[in-house]
């Protein structure tokens, strides 16, 4: 699992069935201390974040299955989480 | 992308080349085959799934394929306050 900040939000009318109705996130991911890794995946939402929101991200196949419901859906990113807090140290 | 001989699971599987892109779409790292699940055409801004689960995108979930076209990008809506 991954930690990152939604930018953002695909629109896309033509997608594989199993994505329809769904919200489809950009995550800029980060580092516990919320620096940007430059690097950004899209993720698809499962627990109504948004725009702004720090979020945890799970990138595997059975993990999106789970929670999205779906059998053996074409989905790989997904958002488990909003973060409220992350605590340092020993 | 053409091949005629290829596995028999993938006949009549439509393959395109795809270059990834950053969230505001400029160009980053190397070209990939996707197969196309969604007739993309060349030029379109499309997304992709990779590994295990672009299989499942297709008809024949048993299939040797790591990178799926599961969508055609109509808009990427980016947050201002960064």
């Amino acid at each position: 699992m991954f930690l990152g900040r939604v930018i953002g939000e695909v629109v896309a009318t033509v997608k594989h069935p199993a994505l329809a109705g769904r919200k489809i996130l950009v995550v800029d991911m980060m580092g516990p201390d919320r620096k940007p890794l430059g690097e950004s995946v899209l993720a698809i939402d499962s627990v109504d974040a948004g725009v702004g929101d720090f979020v945890l991200v799970v990138d595997e196949g059975s993990s999106a299955a789970v929670v999205t419901g779906l059998p053996d859906p074409p989905i790989r990113t997904v958002i488990v989480g909003v973060v409220d807090a992350v605590y340092e140290g020993s | 992308m053409w091949a005629t001989q290829k596995v028999d699971t993938l006949r009549g599987a439509r393959m395109l080349i795809v270059q990834p892109l950053t969230h505001d779409l400029a160009e980053r790292g190397r070209p990939l085959v996707a197969v196309d699940t969604v007739s993309a055409a060349p030029g379109q801004t499309v997304f992709i799934v990779k590994a295990r689960e672009a299989a499942k995108a297709l008809q024949e979930p048993f299939n040797p394929v790591d990178a799926a076209i599961v969508g055609i990008v109509d808009e990427v809506s980016l947050s201002t306050e960064r």
